[in-house]
């Protein structure tokens, strides 16, 4: 073979040698298994994670501890109390002084406070009485929920009165609301996949960028360079083994997100893997730039960690609604491929193949995996020269 | 003494690795404040931007108003006026709008009869939390255009009134949640992968071998690796909630020292748990790697995305281990209700538990290395 080589060096070096692709790839392969870490970040990982958190993260409210106070207990007072204990999103506590509310809502015991005052049957009978709903607001979106659930709960026991009183009724807009592709409300419908995406991204960059600065640091690439083989051959030898592990830790926790927390999948499956495909490509391409471009293992680590974990929690509308940040952040939301990938498993999770969603999502990470390999090509074959 | 000097020694030595490098001197300076930034605007559950699209099948006097008032709330923005029912799917399956508000043709009618007058509203469930958001505003706004109908067409005014109050955080701002908790968000991140890196580092390259041959002990050198860890994160801790105060005027409420006392205690803790990692890794991959996976669920359990009581309580149980969960609280009970140390020693405790635990591990881990 190596005759071969010296005999016509120049078709060595005019296009790719899937030979020589073949054998760096069989080395990459042994290095997984000698070194298992790499299959223990692509399959155990995000099966670990994928359980741990997909069964913590909730974003609905059950059972809020809620303090009643009783300043007067009577018939209709309490009435109003028991609209809040019949409801399924509180918990009740009653007590019949503000004073032990406060130090309930203070210790963290209760995060709101119905006050039903006095006077509350004055006020009733007297034509209106007031309902003192107070919530601890540190968390604004749960406490934003609480008020709604509440306002529900005394809307629910005026209807209640007005049918049990025979009170003259009075047109009103009553609201039928209707939520499309989670008709149950349940926030692990869109928690979940975002969770793919997170994992995926991590996972994927994470793969190639450790490994690739581990050559560049022991100088192990420069010694590849010395050989025939081209940097494209090397970036297919390097890309490829861990694309098949991270494409095996995909279809993990896909499968875990269909079948663990039965979020339907009303897509294509087909549409679903390639384009899962094309996102683990641009999370490669990622890793295998910041390991290029750094050749640090201290610092490519660093970049991973913060370029890609929190930037996909925070910016990709994971759970955060992109439409309502300032254009400016939202602008740079746009750079992030996380946030087409995300769009896209939502799509096809949730409502099935719109195109009109999909095409534009896989389009923009096609643009990206170009981008990003066309860039660590340059950045590895300036070395070469 | 002689301790103290090779501690200081020590500690020099490892401030001068990470920050003698300018990318590594970046990578631990500029991220947090450039993070907390951006995901301060990012981060929120307030919407103000909702495209909705109108079926009104009754264009009467009453539906019309209905419909001002929810363009008139500042939130919605009307993107289509929709003739046919059939439009609806398309325009909610492409994400176009958010919601769609149908008003069937007897709604006025049934309002003048003194009957109930449905409103269809359908929204994307797409992200239930933000649907779900958007619903409870146009809620909000049917209460109110149902009390000024009331009013104008002289019925009684409603038996009970909610009269509503969010104390700590009056206008219910995300932003006073999230930036305060990005302290201890983006500081886990860091601490555990500095301080975990920076061990593994010296293990691959064998200069660690060195470091235990001289005559520091375990203990020594599990110090000049913390306090240097340490060191950055409270200058980290000081760039963004500089940011919070002054860039994004977030009310502080409490006492700077409670807050850096408990900040203090969870640096500690968390460079325990990068030192534990450390302990456990051989090469700077496996490191990472462990890094990786006590941040990712100490991150998203800790409570700043996803409230820890809306999870099951096998899970709730869990984050009793995750300092985050116990940092964000106290950052948030000082910063927005001003607690005082006293108060928030119930979150205090469990975090000098964990820094406890976590040390106590890595110099068990080191010295058995050395044996």
């Amino acid at each position: 073979m190596k005759s071969r080589l010296a005999g016509k060096p120049g078709a060595d070096y005019t296009r790719i040698n899937p030979r020589r692709v073949r054998s760096l790839i069989h080395k990459e392969f042994v290095q997984i298994i000698r070194d298992p870490s790499s299959i223990a970040i692509a399959l155990v990982l995000p099966v670990f994670l994928i359980l741990l958190i997909g069964y913590g993260l909730s974003l609905d409210a059950k059972d809020i501890p809620v303090a009643v106070v009783l300043e007067n207990p009577t018939p209709d007072s309490a009435s109003v109390a028991g609209a809040f204990k019949l409801s399924d999103y509180f918990k009740v506590t009653e007590v019949t002084s503000m004073q032990e509310a406060v130090k309930l809502i203070r210790d963290l015991k209760v995060d709101g406070i119905v006050r039903l005052s006095q006077d509350f049957d004055r006020q009733l009978a007297s034509g209106g009485a007031s309902v003192q709903l107070i919530v601890r607001g540190v968390d604004a979106n749960r406490a934003r929920f609480i008020q709604g659930y509440a306002r529900g709960a005394l809307s629910q026991w005026t209807d209640h009165r007005a049918v049990s009183e025979a009170l003259p009724s009075v047109g009103s807009a009553r609201l039928q609301t209707r939520m499309w592709f989670n008709e149950a409300v349940d926030s692990h419908y869109f928690l979940v996949p975002g969770l793919v995406v997170l994992i995926m991204t991590l996972t994927g960059a994470l793969l190639t960028a450790l490994v690739m600065a581990r050559e560049w640091e022991q100088g192990t690439l420069e010694a590849l360079f010395v050989t025939p083989v081209r940097a494209s051959e090397i970036l297919i030898g390097k890309t490829l083994p861990y694309f098949i592990l991270g494409m095996t830790g995909l279809l993990l926790t896909a499968s875990a997100g269909r079948f663990l927390f039965h979020v339907p999948l009303k897509g294509s499956t087909i549409v679903l893997a390639a384009v899962s495909a094309l996102y683990l490509l641009v999370a490669l391409g990622f890793g295998l730039l910041i390991s290029s471009a750094t050749r640090n293992q201290f610092v490519a680590g660093q970049i991973t960690i913060i370029a890609t974990f929190l930037p996909a929690v925070f910016l990709s509308g994971f759970v955060f609604d992109l439409a309502s940040v300032p254009a400016g952040v939202r602008f740079i939301s746009y750079l992030l491929p996380a946030r087409y990938y995300v769009s896209f498993l939502q799509t096809i999770f949730l409502a099935g193949n719109v195109w009109s969603v999909i095409v534009p999502d896989a389009a923009a990470m096609t643009v990206m995996f170009l981008i990003l390999f066309a860039l660590t090509l340059r950045k590895t074959e300036k070395r070469l020269n | 003494m002689e301790s103290l000097r090779r501690i200081l020694a020590l500690i020099r030595k490892e401030l001068l690795a990470i920050l003698k490098d300018p990318r590594s001197r970046f990578t631990v300076l500029g991220p947090p404040v450039i993070q907390a930034f951006i995901f301060g605007y990012a981060a929120t559950y307030d919407l103000n931007h909702v495209r909705y699209a109108v079926y009104d099948q009754d264009r009467s006097e009453a539906s019309r108003q209905f419909l001002a008032d929810i363009d008139g709330s500042g939130t919605f923005r009307r993107v289509a006026n929709l003739r046919d029912q059939r439009e609806i799917a398309p325009l909610i399956d492409s994400r176009r709008v958010l919601i769609v508000v149908q008003i069937g043709q007897d709604f006025e009618r049934r309002l003048l009869l003194g009957q109930p007058a449905d409103v269809q509203v359908i929204a994307d469930g797409r992200n239930s939390n933000t649907a779900g958001t958007a619903l409870n505003y146009i809620g909000t706004i049917a209460d109110s255009f149902n009390a000024t109908w009331r009013q104008t067409n002289g019925g009684p005014p409603p038996p009970v009134q909610a009269v509503q109050r969010a104390w700590y955080n009056p206008n219910l701002e995300t932003r006073w949640f999230m930036v305060p908790g990005m302290i201890g968000m983006l500081t886990l991140v860091q601490m555990i992968v500095i301080t975990a890196m920076s061990v593994a580092r010296e293990r691959e390259q064998g200069t660690f071998d060195q470091l235990l041959v001289t005559p520091f002990r375990p203990v020594e050198i599990m110090i000049g690796k913390s306090v240097p860890s340490i060191l950055i994160g409270l200058v980290q801790v000081t760039m963004v909630l500089t940011l919070a105060l002054f860039w994004f005027k977030i009310p502080f409420q409490g006492s700077l020292f409670t807050l850096y006392a408990g900040v203090l205690l969870f640096l500690i803790t968390a460079v325990g748990v990068g030192l534990t990692v450390s302990s456990v890794a051989a090469t700077m991959q496996q490191a990472l790697m462990g890094s990786f996976l006590t941040i990712m669920p100490f991150a998203m359990l800790g409570g700043l995305n996803t409230p820890i009581s809306n999870m099951p309580r096998g899970i709730q149980y869990v984050t009793f281990i995750d300092p985050l969960r116990w940092v964000i609280s106290i950052i948030h009970r000082v910063f927005l209700e001003g607690a005082s140390l006293r108060r928030i020693s119930s979150d205090l405790w469990p975090l000098a538990l964990i820094a406890l635990f976590t040390q106590a591990i890595a110099v068990w881990m080191f010295r058995r290395r050395l044996t």
